[in-house]
């Protein structure tokens, strides 16, 4: 098995460093690098913004770019949370605590220093993760017939809403609005057009970038306008010189590392539970274990080392249900799922060996565009830390030209620049109720395969709707199903004292932290 | 009952309800078919008794609980010159692209939406504006080549 994985993964890195997978790789760190520093930019609107720009390109070298843009604006999302005690991003939340008093004691290079390496050695065991894991979960997930992807997407589903931030209710209602916006457009069984308001120009479905543009950009902009105080960037003058970490910082982040490392991977075995649940249960171990617990919060290297570790593994292990089983754990994954969608990739079990220079190429583009991402941000933080101080007014209006242009180029139609706004109008109402718009999107990905696999299962079974019982695998993840929701009762219930006490911050921080700026998941 | 009017999970509830109720009546107008032959309506119909089901719950789940301390539907400020701009930013872009070109409408649209933040000022958005479209103009047209003439007039 060790041969096979190993030659897969040589054919893998010889068509990630073909020159022009290279180049698109590289671009794709570097725009999402810069565009994930601006400050109220997470990764889901840097990539729905940066999405249409792949869609010229071929399939390999559009995946390629785009994880290149995730990583690269996650690792801006960490510079913007560390220099400016802004988390653009959930999981950064945690690297707030003491990365912000680390700058505030001039070490904020270093606890840059250190989060590249963390979230490389994170990264890699991730990837080395997938290299194994996935290729044994695709040979278990070919077995399965329609009845079995059903329940098992049913159960992505639940997981990915329910665990998530916010109410798992109201989780799961947004992943029902995904479902119901999947469902508008032509039916391709019967070609009856439904949901569509007599609008010939929603035949096609609604458009994943328009989607994605209105409720992670249009809306959040609405969300975030006039709401911005100055930026304090007066300990943020950060030269190439500072990020080397001191002698003892490292020797003290290793081992917190490790263990950050092992926190993520652990978490991304539960469906569900994506990089922020991660970053702060490795934070709170951590913190359990260090010798010196009351000074977390006061400028901890190893409280930037463990998050961030922990980020980066689990977010690597959230691929491998994405790209073995074609079911993505959160809306990140979704995004870049439904652009291969788009480029005539079918996602599933069959992905690997239908597509194995997507599959494996991607591999080790993982490793390929970690490297470019240290490279890239030893000579240019510099420039990373003047476009933290770009003022949100300059900022936003800049970004809806970038989103309105997107939504037009992917098929030169002027109708769906309006669909977004009418979804970002709608998405910023939704945010007022309290929903995180996140979730439909998820559903939206899932909708149409859930809606073809479930008609086919039932019509093998002949309309007996027991089938999904009777299958034993099938019948095993509508268990994990019902398990989940038990306990979310469970959980729910008993709330008050139970999860204040396991976790003790993690309400506290999420809301302080993220209120006042862009929730960009 | 002065409470549950200002309750998030009051109005989310709803709005599912709503839905739900929407979707479930709309999808009849489709082809139910059987459950073996499911028609193009049967998958909605399913949907949106569940989701009905949910924004019940929602309810419940807002009748249930205690209101929160400060706990309120909209925000703090209302924004309305902010939200109008951002709104109104893309749909220049429609109006002005579909008539006079890409470069009228990229102007517009960063002038317009930059016009929405409260310190702003006409000079300053402009300025902003005739920026970006030149940016926009070269990465889009020259760059990447999006068929979207620079200027027409198409009346």
């Amino acid at each position: 098995m060790l041969a096979t994985a190993l030659s897969d993964l040589w054919y893998g890195f010889g068509v990630a460093l073909e020159p022009q997978n290279l180049m698109w790789c590289f671009v794709g760190v570097l725009v999402g690098n810069m565009v994930g520093v601006l400050p109220g930019m997470g990764p889901l609107a840097t990539i729905s913004v940066l999405l249409p720009l792949t869609f010229g390109i071929k399939p390999v070298g559009a995946i390629l770019m785009l994880s290149g843009v995730f990583y690269g604006a996650q690792y801006g999302g960490a510079i913007c949370s560390i220099l400016l005690n802004l988390p653009c991003h959930p999981p950064h939340a945690v690297t707030c605590l003491d990365g912000f008093p680390l700058t505030k004691q001039g070490r904020g290079g270093a606890a840059l220093g250190i989060t590249v390496i963390s979230s490389f050695v994170g990264a890699s065991w991730g990837i080395t993760e997938m290299i194994f894991l996935a290729p044994l979960l695709v040979r278990v997930a070919l077995q399965f017939g329609p009845a079995e992807i059903c329940s098992l997407m049913l159960l992505g589903l639940l997981a990915g809403s329910t665990l998530a931030r916010g109410s798992p209710l109201k989780g799961i209602a947004m992943t029902l609005v995904g479902l119901l916006l999947g469902i508008v457009g032509t039916d391709i069984e019967t070609g009856t057009p439904r949901f569509t308001f007599g609008l010939t120009s929603l035949f096609d479905g609604v458009e994943l970038v328009g989607l994605a543009l209105g409720l992670f950009g249009i809306a959040e902009f609405m969300k975030s306008v006039n709401q911005y105080s100055d930026i304090n960037t007066r300990y943020s003058k950060v030269g190439i010189r500072d990020l080397r970490p001191s002698r003892d910082e490292f020797r003290r982040s290793i081992p917190a590392m490790l263990r950050g490392t092992i926190a993520g991977s652990l978490c991304s075995l539960i469906p569900g539970t994506g990089p922020t649940i991660a970053s702060f249960i490795s934070y709170a171990a951590e913190k359990k274990i260090s010798k010196t617990p009351e000074k977390f919060g006061s400028g901890m290297i190893e409280g930037v080392a463990c998050p961030e570790a922990a980020t980066h593994s689990s977010v690597q292990g959230d691929f491998i249900p994405t790209m073995s089983l074609g079911i993505p754990g959160d809306a990140v994954m979704a995004l870049i799922l439904g652009a291969l969608m788009i480029q005539g990739v079918i996602p599933g079990p069959q992905l690997i060996r239908e597509h194995p220079d997507i599959f494996w190429g991607l591999i080790a583009s993982f490793w390929i565009g970690n490297i470019i991402l240290v490279i890239l941000n030893v000579p240019l933080i510099g420039l990373w830390v003047k476009l933290l101080m770009i003022p949100y007014k300059y900022l936003y209006p800049s970004a809806l030209f970038f989103v309105s242009i997107g939504v037009y180029s992917t098929n030169n139609d002027m109708f769906q620049v309006g669909e977004t706004v009418a979804v970002g109008l709608v998405g910023y109402l939704l945010l007022l109720l309290d929903f995180h718009p996140a979730s439909i999107l998820l559903g939206f990905v899932l909708g149409p395969r859930f809606e073809e696999n479930f008609r086919r299962s039932m019509l093998i079974s002949r309309g007996d709707a027991l089938v999904f019982l009777e299958r034993p695998i099938s019948a095993f993840f509508l268990f994990l199903c019902v398990v989940l929701i038990l306990a979310q009762i469970y959980v729910r219930l008993r709330k008050p004292k139970a999860i204040a006490a396991a976790v003790p911050s993690l309400d506290a921080i999420g809301k302080e932290k993220l209120a006042p700026r862009g929730e960009a998941l | 009952m002065q409470n549950l009017l200002q309750k998030k999970d009051f109005y989310a509830g709803l709005l599912m309800v709503l839905l739900g109720a929407g979707v479930t009546l709309n999808s009849t107008t489709y082809n139910l078919g059987t459950l073996m032959h499911m028609g193009p309506g049967m998958f909605p119909f399913m949907l949106g008794i569940v989701m009905t089901f949910i924004g019940i719950l929602i309810f419940i789940s807002g009748l249930m609980t205690p209101l929160e301390d400060g706990e309120r539907i909209l925000p703090e400020s209302m924004e309305w010159r902010g939200w109008i701009c951002i709104l109104a930013g893309p749909l220049m872009f429609i109006l002005f692209g579909e008539y006079f070109g890409m470069v009228p409408a990229t102007f517009m649209c960063v002038f317009v939406s930059a016009l929405g933040d409260r310190t702003a000022t006409l000079k300053g958005s402009a300025i902003l504006a005739a920026g970006i479209t030149i940016v926009g103009a070269f990465v889009f047209s020259y760059v990447l080549k999006v068929p979207f003439p620079l200027f027409r007039w198409s009346f």
